[in-house]
């Protein structure tokens, strides 16, 4: 047995029990913690197969943002998790129908790839992405960034409120520009006359 | 040592076979060449404490710790003896299992990203293409640790600093991530060994002096010191996240927070500085690793000087300068230097 086997199964291991964990434990905040151990361990195996540049993107987007996200807003929430479970039995239909579609993709996806993928080329990984990216799929790329910015737009005139009413606002321009002339009054007063 | 080397490899042979030994080596040959990285690093840690302590005491006017040994060279050690004797208090209601990962969720990513630090061409422990990324990644984590101790802790100013924590080292993890893709695209590589080696004719902080500046600012935010210490602000939430932790537990914070400060510094000096390269071609007779502790100690003694300078930023204003101000600037850095490594035919 290799050392990549044994650090192979012991990360795979991990996967594996993290992902149960996710849809097992009671507490929801402990699930996304559970999720996000998950994130962390398929990152280490895509290390193995010397994606590091897929890894480090793994790490960086799903643990660095928006597991943080999720960890915000599920921290915030005062959920009742009894209530959520007892509704479970409803939406029982729909998770099996989208279980069934992933479980046949895999199947699918398993019986016609080969079961060896060529990892180490000549080129380092990030290099031959960017190429790829960058000269074969250039349009789509340039499309998936234009919806992103659409949505980020977007984001932000659906949060956007003006309210001109109220202006509490604080210039910190001015609040800098400020001399000492202006921000302090120096009094002079006598012992015991003072108030 | 080659001889050593060999009596080690025919021992381990005739005691586990030649299936099991060069597993085994491997992952004990691993665990020395890590152990003797993070030693000098934690030792490292524990003076920064000292000197933190000594600086600022002079700056004003006093002192600092002077009672332990000579000059107060054993106070780190009175500290560690101190931390580890003391009890370990659990808030009632507080969730134990991450009450108790949180502290290690701190330090671990701290330590971990000084694997691949490259302290001279050779001095390296994984030599990754991908170094940069990996140290970007490994930062990322570093939230998790603010977030599990505030929201474990059961206690209402814990949470609200680590609310304020994470809302800050995500923001400025932004521009900090934005102020190192000029250096990326001045050396074409993610590669920290290949990006010192670019700077072989002209440091990066020629060209790239704003995104230094930016870099560093947002690292001393990144780290939450003073004057970005809003996390721990003792005068609204006694101390933020790490509020209702004691003895070691608090101690594993501490240690995080110095590792990541003294890291910041490293990365300034691989990124910008010239890393182990020396100022002028005369003086490369003087090791390099020499040059690196110079340049490193220059910008941790800078990290000392803010703290006894200047005071607290307030939240609003933290979150104006790193989103309207340093977001902005480091972005249409990029951009420059993109544009100008196109005209002047570079790539």
């Amino acid at each position: 047995m290799m050392v990549v086997d044994v650090i192979f199964y012991a990360f795979a291991a991990v996967t594996t029990l993290a992902a149960i964990g996710v849809v097992s434990s009671r507490n929801q905040v402990h699930s996304v913690l559970f999720l996000i151990l998950t994130f962390f361990s398929t990152a280490a195996l895509f290390v193995l197969l010397e994606a590091e540049f897929l890894a480090a993107l793994l790490v960086m987007v799903y643990m660095g943002a928006v597991a943080v996200l999720f960890l915000f807003v599920v921290m915030m929430l005062d959920m009742d998790v009894s209530d959520l479970k007892a509704q479970a039995i409803n939406h029982l239909p729909l998770g099996l129908a989208v279980g069934a579609v992933i479980l046949l993709e895999l199947v699918v996806v398993l019986s016609h790839s080969h079961a060896h993928v060529a990892a180490a080329s000549t080129v380092p990984n990030t290099l031959a992405i960017g190429r790829t990216l960058y000269t074969q799929y250039l349009y789509p790329f340039e499309l998936a960034s234009l919806i992103l910015l659409v949505a980020l737009i977007g984001a932000v005139v659906l949060t956007l409120r003006e309210r001109k009413k109220v202006m509490r606002r604080q210039v910190i321009s001015q609040q800098i520009a400020r001399t000492r002339s202006e921000a302090v009054e120096l009094v002079q007063r006598k012992p015991g006359e003072g108030a | 040592m080659t001889e050593l080397n060999q009596l080690i490899q025919n021992q381990g042979l005739a005691l586990l076979g030649p299936q099991w030994w060069p597993l085994v080596w491997t992952l004990v040959w691993t665990l020395i060449k890590i152990i003797l990285l993070i030693t000098p690093v934690m030792i490292l840690v524990s003076y920064y404490t000292l000197a933190e302590r000594k600086v600022i005491g002079y700056m004003q006017v006093r002192y600092g710790p002077n009672r332990a040994g000579f000059w107060g060279i054993l106070q780190p050690f009175a500290d560690a003896i101190k931390l580890f004797c003391k009890e370990t208090l659990i808030p009632q209601g507080a969730k134990r299992a991450v009450f108790f990962l949180a502290p290690a969720l701190t330090l671990v990513p701290a330590l971990l990203m000084w694997a691949v630090i490259p302290f001279s061409p050779e001095l390296i422990l994984a030599d990754i293409n991908v170094g940069i990324l990996y140290v970007l990644a490994i930062s990322s984590i570093g939230v998790y640790g603010v977030l599990m101790s505030g929201w474990s802790s059961n206690s209402r100013f814990a949470f609200l600093g680590s609310m304020r924590s994470a809302g800050q080292m995500i923001s400025y993890e932004v521009s900090l991530g934005f102020t190192l893709i000029p250096v990326i695209l001045l050396s074409g590589s993610l590669s920290l060994k290949d990006i010192v080696n670019a700077q072989q004719d002209m440091w990066n902080i020629i060209p790239l002096l704003p995104m230094f500046v930016i870099y560093f600012i947002s690292g001393v935010a990144e780290t939450n010191r003073s004057p970005f210490d809003l996390p721990e602000a003792e005068a609204e939430l006694v101390a933020g996240y790490f509020t209702d932790y004691s003895a070691m537990s608090f101690g594993l914070f501490f240690l995080g927070e110095y590792a990541n400060m003294i890291l910041v510094c490293f990365l300034g000096s691989l990124m910008f500085l010239g890393g182990w390269l020396p100022p002028i071609g005369l003086l490369s007779f003087i090791p390099g690793i020499v040059w690196l502790a110079i340049k490193a100690g220059f910008l941790m003694f800078v990290f000392l000087w803010i703290r006894a300078t200047f005071p607290r930023y307030r939240y609003d204003q933290l979150m104006r300068l790193g989103w309207k101000i340093f977001l902005p600037i480091s972005l249409t850095w990029v951009f420059l230097t993109a544009v100008g490594l196109h005209l002047f035919g570079k790539v």
